[in-house]
């Protein structure tokens, strides 16, 4: 048996204050297989980001990993995450417009980034940029453009070409499509899976549209005030989610088969606690339909994809 | 470009023919030109011959268009103090506020720049937090006071540097130089950090605010997301980006520096042009004063008009907005 | 020409509605993750100790104002009065009896024997005065001809603003010599002395104003348009109406703060003009006056003279600043 690409087991994130420590992570743990799409959804603030700056060792101070360990093929990587950030791990962040150096032209970010990590002269680098170019759909004699000069779709394009340039084997791609116009979305989505695919890299996709985690990933981890609260097969966990937040999650999307267009879209009523004050027990459990006493005083153990008192207790008699 | 760089120069014009209408008004109506010039013993004929002969009973845009047509012949009229000519006054002492200037702008962008950078980058720490610290002291001390501090220090108490006066100058065709000598360098010091503390703080704070800002900004996230060392993020991509607004804040204080040589010519007894001003400050020697109106005001849009040049250079989106909006 | 200079201190501050968000608010509510970690990131140790320096600036600057206010009963002695002088007193270095006389002074005489502690609480007076009424003139202007500019428009805010453009190009110090050396010409010779401190005051005011219009203008902008503005035109109320009472309350933040920054700035020319000899005549001289006397002695080694006056005039500024900056912070945590 070989390690699976990523492995991420009880990693925690705090952000020190003055009179108390938030946990902005709590023992995160999940694995990546080589090739592999995986989703991470849940609202604002749920810590989807951070699980992706952690990983990348872009935490801004004073938020700092605090427990668990991130391995790369076998390799540690937390706490010394510049070997591979980059090289062996690309990131796209949300916003194209200011994703790229205003000042600079693309060609000159995309063979920077090539001689770099590639470690080519700057003649075949600048060869190297101009077939990337075309490969994310970009006319290659726009090599010497400068960044406004490019609408947002194809501003994301070149993002993608950048982190894809050194050939990682793992891109994390937080909400790379959030804010371009929804005409465009599917096809800057499309792009990067097919470019993944081809290259056999593994894709971390982190969202707040559970349509776009139907649509594009092969497993999904769901995450609530700083927990994984589910994780599966995106087909399973869509065709019967099983924690009540995911249950929410599906209610509140639209055009996933569960609900007819023309309905109203439930809401989960409330909103995500801070971190400055988090509810006792279950985190979820003051929004929760299915709320029981156990819930109030302790959570539930993540135990077989789901941390939900609802399956503890099937689980406790099984084992 | 044309377009860009004509309506420029227009602009800069525009601007010029304002200061000068400044000037003219102070030039014509501050005091009374032909008794100032004559003494108030002069014979009522005397008076009459020389309004005839300035030309004071002329319509006043005459007047003004004649102010103007001189000044771009360097005729600025007579100082009523020495009655010399206003041009020989200003051209005999314009190197001593030149060389002043620059040598102080010289230490301002270097210093200010320099650490800009470390206060931004160490921020937290406790060097830093000094630098930032001494700079609000530094920015509440008036000019005058750290140049008696500087007297008082290096003059007085150690001895080592002089504290008035230019030290020996050599001449070079029309432009005398104090920097080729010993003395005229050694002069030159306690004078430019004064004249440059102030401008070198401001840059400084800039420097700092604008990386700090600059650091914050996705590309930044990015370019170390796509694994470039901390120090190519830094020079290579935050740097450069905090230089753009940084260039023309430094620009402009170039100016200041001229402007703020009036302070420390007085400080240290330097024989340039801003102490031939405050002298005719004192003595309402109103042609001199018209006259360096005229010269700082001209000196300000040259260096206005430089550094807007200087910005389209740097920022390929300014260039296209400007194509755009030019076309 | 066109783009107008970036003074770092004069960063125009923004709408009032920005104004207090206090800490915990800011982390209670649920924000985004990379907003969270740019919210925890700031310096909140920095705020805090920054306090006591502000409450220390602030009863340093108390005190000095009512030195200056109550001087006549607080010093020692009347400067102005010669029959107050013993020249016998002259270069009396502090806390020494003087050699011929056997009087001693806390912080010695001048050349002319004159206490030098009276002569800084009166010359505090004078620099105290000066800046308050040159502030109070750049404030009135200001705050009217940005009032005008924001409310009224058109050709007259295009008149107003681009005067405050070519004015802000140069610094403020030039232009109120300028201003100085002009009204200096003006006046009859016999009355410049006479007339100093109003011509002083007009100078440093005039060259000062830019701000504070700037900033209510930007704010009257905003204030127009919303709707208890539109509500209070559509029920007939006239414009001076709306300007001054619906208005002007909603700028009056950010002006104390420019008005207590300019106060430092006031100060600070008034000394440097006075130092230069263009300020404050002998007569009634200011700290700026004083340290010029000063500097005179400073190779002979009577070092006092120039030492207090200077002390004085700092702590003065530096505290008016440190005060400005935590007004600044406190009032709109956004230009920090």
């Amino acid at each position: 048996m070989t390690a699976p690409l990523l492995e991420v087991s009880d990693l925690s994130v705090e952000f020190p204050q003055r009179r108390q420590r938030l946990q902005a992570l709590d023992r995160i743990s999940f694995t990546l297989e080589a090739g592999e799409v995986l989703g991470f959804v849940g609202e604002s603030g749920a810590g989807k980001s951070l699980t992706g700056a952690a990983i990348m060792g872009l935490l801004e101070p004073p938020g700092r990993i605090t427990g668990g360990r991130i391995t790369l093929q076998g390799q540690r990587i937390d706490g010394q995450a510049e070997s591979v950030r980059g090289r062996r791990i690309g990131m796209i962040f949300q916003d194209p417009l200011t994703s790229l150096n205003p000042l600079r032209t693309v060609g000159d970010q995309l063979v920077e980034t090539i001689q770099l990590h590639l470690g080519m002269d700057a003649g075949a680098a600048a060869q190297r940029a101009g077939e990337l170019l075309d490969e994310v759909g970009i006319d290659r004699a726009r090599i010497g453009a400068y960044p406004h000069e490019f609408s947002g779709g194809m501003r994301q394009r070149i993002v993608i070409a950048l982190a894809l340039a050194p050939e990682p084997e793992l891109i994390i791609a937080d909400e790379p499509t959030t804010a371009l116009d929804v005409s465009i979305q599917a096809q800057v989505l499309a792009l990067l899976r097919r470019l993944c695919k081809e290259r056999g890299a593994a894709v971390i996709l982190i969202t707040h549209d559970m349509g776009v985690i139907a649509e594009t990933t092969d497993r999904v981890a769901v995450l609530y005030a700083g927990r994984l609260v589910e994780t599966g097969r995106t087909a399973e966990v869509i065709a019967a989610p099983r924690h009540p937040y995911t249950k929410g999650l599906m209610a509140a999307t639209p055009n996933l088969d569960l609900v007819s267009v023309d309905t109203v879209l439930p809401q989960i009523p409330g909103s995500m606690p801070s971190l400055a004050a988090l509810p006792p027990g279950c985190r979820f459990h003051p929004r929760c339909g299915d709320v029981m006493p156990v819930c109030r005083r302790t959570a539930a153990p993540f135990i077989d994809g789901v941390a939900c008192h609802l399956y503890g207790a099937q689980t406790q008699e099984a084992g | 470009m044309v377009i860009i760089l004509a309506r420029r120069i227009a602009q800069a014009v525009l601007v010029l023919l304002l200061v000068a209408l400044i000037s003219f008004a102070i030039f014509r109506f501050v005091g009374n030109p032909v008794e100032n010039i004559l003494g108030q013993e002069a014979t009522v004929q005397d008076r009459n011959e020389m309004i005839e002969r300035m030309g004071l009973n002329d319509p006043i845009p005459v007047q003004y268009a004649r102010f103007v047509w001189d000044a771009l012949h360097f005729d600025f009229g007579i100082s009523y103090r020495t009655a010399e000519p206003v041009a020989e006054l200003i051209a005999s002492r314009l190197p001593a506020t030149l060389e002043l200037a620059f040598i102080s702008a010289l230490f301002a962008l270097v210093a200010g720049i320099l650490l800009g950078i470390f206060t931004a980058i160490s921020r937290g720490r406790f060097l830093a937090g000094l630098v930032m610290t001494t700079s609000l002291v530094g920015v509440s001390l008036p000019t005058f006071l750290i140049g008696v501090l500087l007297i008082w220090l290096f003059a007085v108490e150690l001895g080592v540097l002089p504290s008035f006066g230019r030290g020996d100058t050599v001449r070079l065709g029309f432009w005398e130089t104090g920097l080729l000598t010993a003395s005229g360098l050694k002069s030159l010091i306690l004078p430019a950090i004064t004249l440059g503390l102030y401008q070198m703080t401001l840059i400084m704070r800039l420097v700092r605010s604008e990386m700090l800002e600059v650091l914050r900004q996705d590309f930044i996230k990015f370019a170390r997301a796509r694994g470039l060392p901390e120090r190519m993020v830094l020079l290579r991509h935050a740097l450069r980006n905090t230089l753009v607004p940084v260039t023309t804040v430094a620009g402009l204080q170039l100016g200041s520096i001229v402007a703020f040589a009036i302070i420390t010519e007085t400080v240290f007894q330097w024989p340039g042009v801003g102490l031939m001003f405050i002298n005719a400050v004192y003595f309402v020697d109103i042609p001199v004063m018209s006259a360096y109106l005229l010269l700082v005001g001209t000196l300000f849009v040259l260096i206005n008009f430089i550094v807007d040049l200087l910005y389209l250079a740097i920022d390929p989106r300014i260039r296209d907005r400007n194509l755009r909006g030019g076309g | 020409m066109t783009s107008p200079p970036v003074r770092p201190s004069e960063k125009p501050a923004g709408a009032p509605e920005s104004a207090p968000t206090s800490v915990s608010a800011s982390i209670s509510a649920s924000i985004s993750a990379s907003r969270l970690q740019r919210a925890l990131a700031s310096d909140f140790v920095y705020d805090f100790t920054r306090a006591p320096i502000a409450i220390i600036a602030g009863l340093v600057v108390l005190f000095l104002f009512l030195v200056a206010i109550l001087a006549p009963l607080v010093a020692p002695t009347n400067p102005f009065d010669p029959a107050s002088l013993n020249l016998m007193n002259g270069f009396t270095p502090p806390m020494q009896a003087n050699m011929f006389t056997g009087e001693s002074f806390v912080m010695g005489t001048d050349d002319q024997g004159r206490d030098l502690l009276s002569a800084i609480i009166y010359g505090l007076r004078v620099s105290l005065f000066v800046g308050v009424m040159s502030v109070l003139l750049a404030m009135g202007l200001g705050v009217s001809l940005g009032l005008i500019a924001g409310y009224v428009g058109g050709w007259l805010d295009n008149l107003i603003m681009r005067i405050a453009d070519i004015q802000l190009t140069f610094p403020s110090i030039l232009i109120a010599m300028l201003i100085f050396g002009v009204l200096r010409g003006i006046i009859p010779p016999d009355l410049r002395d006479e007339m100093a401190i109003f011509v002083l005051i007009t100078a440093i005011g005039l060259s000062e104003w830019v701000p504070f219009a700037r900033t209510v203008r930007a704010t009257t902008l905003v204030e127009k348009e919303k709707e208890y503005v539109q509500a209070a035109r559509l029920i007939g109320l006239g414009r001076h109406q709306i300007m001054w009472r619906h208005i002007l309350p909603n700028v009056l933040g950010p002006v104390l703060v420019i008005a207590t920054i300019t106060l430092a700035l006031a100060i600070i020319a008034e000394a440097t003009l006075s130092f230069l000899g263009v300020g404050a005549p002998a007569t009634e001289p200011s700290l700026g006056t004083l340290i010029r006397i000063g500097q005179d002695f400073l190779f002979s080694g009577e070092w006092w003279i120039l030492t207090f006056p200077a002390i004085t005039l700092l702590a003065l500024a530096l505290s008016v600043n440190l005060l400005g900056d935590w007004l600044k912070d406190t009032l709109n945590p956004r230009l920090k």
